[in-house]
């Protein structure tokens, strides 16, 4: 097959790119260029597109003997990814912007371009398996529990997945990085990267102000008593418990938690813990990664709500694009906007977007 | 074998100058040093300085060597500017040519920013030729106030020839730099009849190894160095002689020269036919600029993107160049391109093809055989992200 490694310069897709070279492919490398104004150096653990981000990308592709080229993706990264994560914060939600990139970006303009151009598919150094089934190909969590990345491909359909690749899937991090050194590449010890890559001072709050602006509105509790005020709504989120800034002592002592954000009135509600408890969930905008369950039937399985949370034994079902989840346990602090991804053991079921907790 | 297309970016070095590379690195000596081994490797400089100098019509001492053609341009630009205001302050103005390679470019707008320059650019027409009219004007109306001139003698990406010997008579006592790197062995390039005050040439344009170039100044003419230190090169260029670069480049230039006219007659030909023969194969692709150099062939393929015309070339083994410039390793539409009055649009779908002494008729067949369905699957991509 001819294929597309997407090569973000860090030691992952570099693994990746090269094992598809290993199986026979045709490999071409293409580094995404997803901003417009990059930053020379990467710091830390934060940021991918950085300049020097690319030049070890197109190192990489040279030591494996693929072609390698940049595309500039910046105007849809802004577009589907930077300006959704605005908006979601602006009416009170908590994104998760990895999962918009791979949705709209890496497995969408990039697989778009690449089918164009005459190619089969988009391989990456994501963490999660694809398997033929009697179910058809569908995708299972990696072998490698504290680097699965299934969760956040959980967005991918299944024509998206049709043309997904994930060489590392059936390997622990360790092992790729030691597979890294084998191969020659000078990536193997590089950092992993973490936090959101457009905000490379990794202060999201800072970040959001600069956009969102930064109105002083009002703390209250779940009766309505003002209890101090916030900067600016956006930089909460739900289950913050630290920085609150609340001078009032709470009755019987009890920590206080953000419950909730109201950006119309620009407002923090606050309460104790129990008061975060979430037992249903409702998430919108339904994607399937493999056959559609019946809708309005009940099944058991996982429910997870975060990129390395712990999958929750539930009830779900489906219907009109929504799905319903019941959790066995509560949960504590669930923020609308978040991915409720669904899975069956380890396969991956389906996601939506998480529109309301009870 | 890939179809090198790219003669633009660099040419294959010639068997004269890998000689005669190879026979000067084994020989020791720095050609400052006063003693025989020395003196060795200075005759042999020196008798390449006297060989480039009869190919480029100039006196040899009118030659420094440089490390590149940038740093040769940099130093023409920064020094000519230095020189310029140190004698008088308000003579801050250079005029360059909205075309200008970054080499020239860049240390303008880097003398803008830093050292209170002002850069004016003189438009060009749609023909690629600087508008000529506007360097008489413009002379004529700020002429105290002008520190140089620079304007290339070719442009790199479009191949259009500048009028260089007529804005040296306009431009009276002010001294004119021309970046001749894309002329010299594809047409006549002669530093004394053209007139300028300094022109960059650069050694792997003309079959020479990489890393050695030069800048050619008129004699008696000292500008202010940009690198200090033993002051080989008249003072305004220090660093020890790369006496195996130098007397490879020489090789290169002279070989070049003497093959000159039969090789731009064939590569012109060659040239020609592949535009005609692919402007009737896509019949909406436009050529820009006219035809100046042999080997240049610039067009621009509606609703494609360079990048995936470029992809998709390279995976057929054929290897040409974006009409655009790479910034941040991400394509911009190229500077000369909109100068000519295309859009972005029209410079980001264009492709420069340059052709040289290694190209062939069969290659060429190759070309334009495959460039319809790279077109076609170029603009399939182009509607997807549409």
């Amino acid at each position: 097959m001819k294929i597309v490694a997407a090569m973000s310069g860090g030691v992952d897709s570099a693994v990746a790119a090269a094992r598809m070279v290993d199986a026979g492919h045709e490999v071409v490398g293409v580094h995404l260029a997803l901003s417009s104004n990059p930053q020379k150096y990467r710091s830390g653990a934060r940021g991918c597109c950085t300049i020097e981000d690319s030049h070890d990308a197109r190192r990489a592709a040279d030591v494996i003997g693929i072609p390698f080229y940049i595309w500039d993706m910046a105007a849809e990264f802004h577009e589907g990814v930077v300006e959704n994560f605005m908006a979601e914060y602006a009416i009170g939600r908590t994104p998760n912007p990895c999962l918009r990139c791979n949705e709209k970006i890496k497995f969408a303009a990039v697989m778009e371009r690449a089918k164009a151009l005459g190619f089969d598919g988009v391989a990456t150094g994501h963490y999660a398996q694809m398997h033929e089934t009697e179910l058809g190909r569908v995708m299972y969590r990696a072998v490698d529990p504290g680097k699965d990345q299934s969760y956040v491909l959980a967005v991918l359909n299944t024509d998206q997945l049709a043309g997904a690749y994930f060489p590392l899937g059936d390997t622990v991090k360790d092992d790729v990085r030691k597979e890294a050194k084998a191969r020659g590449l000078y990536v193997a010890n590089k950092p992993d990267s973490h936090d959101i890559c457009f905000v490379p001072s990794g202060d999201n709050a800072g970040w959001l102000r600069d956009r969102l602006g930064s109105d002083v509105g009002p703390i209250v509790d779940e009766d309505g008593t003002k209890l101090g005020e916030h900067k600016g709504a956006y930089t909460y989120t739900i289950g913050q418990r630290k920085g609150l800034g609340i001078t009032i002592p709470a009755a019987g002592g009890e920590p206080r938690y953000v419950l909730k954000i109201e950006p119309k009135t620009n407002t923090v509600v606050v309460g104790n813990h129990e008061a975060l408890a979430v037992s249903g969930i409702t998430g919108e905008k339904a994607i399937w990664c493999g056959p559609v369950p019946a809708e309005s039937t009940e099944y058991r399985g996982f429910a997870q709500v975060r990129a390395h949370g712990t999958p929750l034994p539930c009830t779900y079902s489906h219907k009109d694009g929504f799905i319903s989840v019941s959790l066995d346990e509560p949960l504590f602090g669930l923020a609308t906007g978040q991915g409720l991804v669904i899975y069956d053991g380890d396969r991956v079921v389906g996601s939506a977007t998480v529109c309301a907790t009870e | 074998m890939s179809i090198y297309l790219d003669h633009a970016a660099t040419v294959p070095m010639v068997d004269e100058a890998v000689q005669a590379l190879t026979a000067q690195m084994r020989i020791v000596g720095n050609a400052s040093s006063l003693h025989s081994d020395g003196r060795a490797v200075r005759k042999a400089v020196e008798d390449a300085r006297m060989s480039l100098a009869d190919v480029v019509g100039c006196e040899p001492s009118e030659i420094i060597f440089t490390g590149t053609g940038t740093e040769a341009d940099n130093l023409a630009i920064k020094g000519f500017y230095w020189k310029a205001v140190a004698a008088n302050p308000t003579r801050t103005t250079i005029l360059s040519s909205a075309i200008e390679h970054h080499a020239v470019k860049d240390p303008i707008e880097w003398l803008v920013d830093h050292e209170g320059a002002t850069s004016v650019e003189i438009p060009v027409l749609r023909n690629g030729v600087i508008d000529i009219d506007f360097v008489r004007d413009y002379i004529a109306a700020n002429k105290s106030a002008i520190a140089l001139i620079s304007v290339m003698h070719s442009n790199n990406e479009i191949g259009s020839l500048q009028p260089i010997r007529e804005i040296v008579d306009i431009a009276g006592d002010i001294p004119v730099h021309t970046d001749a790197v894309q002329s010299l062995g594809k047409v006549d390039f002669n530093f004394a009849a053209l007139g300028a005050t300094a022109a960059t040439i650069s050694s792997h344009k003309v079959g020479g190894p990489l890393g050695v170039a030069a800048l050619i100044l008129k004699r008696g003419l000292d500008i202010t160095p940009v690198t200090h230190g033993g002051g080989q090169e008249r003072d305004v260029r220090s660093g020890t002689f790369n006496a195996p670069s130098i007397v490879a480049f020489a090789a290169a230039a002279r070989a070049a020269l003497s093959n000159r006219d039969s090789q731009s007659s064939r590569i012109a030909a060659l040239r020609d036919s592949a535009a005609a023969r692919i402007l009737q194969a896509i019949p909406d692709a436009t050529i820009n600029g006219v035809a100046g150099l042999p080997g240049i062939l610039n067009i621009s393929f509606p609703d494609t993107e360079s990048e995936a015309l470029l992809l998709l070339l390279d995976s057929e083994g054929i290897s040409a160049s974006a009409g655009s410039a790479c910034s941040a390793g991400v394509s911009r539409p190229s500077h000369v391109l909109l100068a000519l009055g295309r859009t972005e649009e029209e410079a980001m779908s264009s492709l420069r093809f340059s052709l040289g002494s290694t190209t062939t008729q069969a290659e060429i067949d190759r070309l334009v055989e495959i460039l319809p369905s790279v077109v076609q699957r170029a603009r399939a991509a182009f509607s997807v992200k549409k």
